[in-house]
């Protein structure tokens, strides 16, 4: 019983938009990551993380999201969420990382605002 | 008010193997739609449950390798509450001395791991959690 997430990504001019589906675990987050960080390494400044088709994450998952925030601050970069469940929302404010992320209702406000 | 009634319970026992907390998650699931819990309600409970199944099966070096977990209806008459509790026979911790993940420090700190608590917390309306040598129960429940 393994659930794998699978990520896809589509390039945007002046950013990116990396997709999950399924539960973001562990190995969940580690995948994420890879593909942010080939953005990264590539010179991609605007990462989005759209995560309509994730319904679940739990903490380890989320503590691998947080690297890539600090990897994209370190750089002058942003890392934003869209598309989150209420309860996903909900866990990110708990812990505080809209603080470092913004958090967008679906992916057409994200794209408007960064590309701005 | 619920005089704490047990309505109806299931329990599962759960092999730490990977994603094994996602049975406890649709256990869950099954039993709050049961009391017609609103869903955003049921996410959270979801949630808070992956949290204390990952927890006990990374530090609770149980050595059967095993978590029980109860999920019992609360209520008088009518169901009020949803009572999970998760329960390992491992090291135990002192709950008092565990620091409260702030994610500015984090952000900074090597280890960017430690939310569980904080989770679970912030997503049920009561927590309690007993812990000795002998092992560790976490009992969360959300009100319907």
């Amino acid at each position: 019983m393994t659930e794998t997430l699978k990520v896809t990504l589509e390039k945007r001019a002046g950013l990116a938009v990396i997709y999950t589906e399924g539960y973001i675990n562990n190995q969940g987050g580690e995948e994420i990551a890879r593909v942010a960080y080939e953005q990264i390494d590539a010179g991609e400044k605007a990462l989005v993380l759209n995560l309509q088709g994730t319904k679940i994450v739990n903490s380890i998952g989320i503590s691998i999201l947080i690297e890539i925030i600090e990897k994209m601050l370190e750089i002058d970069g942003t890392l934003s969420f869209c598309c989150l469940t209420p309860t996903i929302e909900k866990t990110f404010h708990i812990m505080g990382l809209s603080q470092y992320a913004k958090i967008f209702p679906d992916e057409a406000s994200a794209i408007t605002e960064l590309t701005a | 008010m619920a005089n704490d009634a047990v309505l109806r319970e299931v329990s599962l026992t759960l092999p730490m193997l990977p994603d094994m907390e996602i049975a406890a998650s649709k256990t869950a699931t099954a039993m709050a739609e049961l009391m017609e819990m609103g869903s955003d309600r049921i996410d959270e409970v979801r949630m808070a449950i992956v949290e204390a199944c990952v927890n006990a099966f990374e530090h609770s070096q149980a050595s059967d390798r095993k978590v029980y977990v109860t999920f019992a209806v609360i209520g008088d008459t009518a169901p009020e509450k949803l009572q999970i509790t998760i329960r390992d026979s491992g090291v135990g911790f002192k709950p008092e001395a565990v620091e409260e993940p702030r994610i500015e420090e984090k952000l900074r700190a090597k280890s960017k791991r430690g939310w569980g608590l904080k989770i679970i917390k912030g997503l049920m309306d009561e927590v309690a959690i007993e812990s000795s040598s002998t092992g560790t129960s976490i009992v969360m429940s959300k009100y319907r």
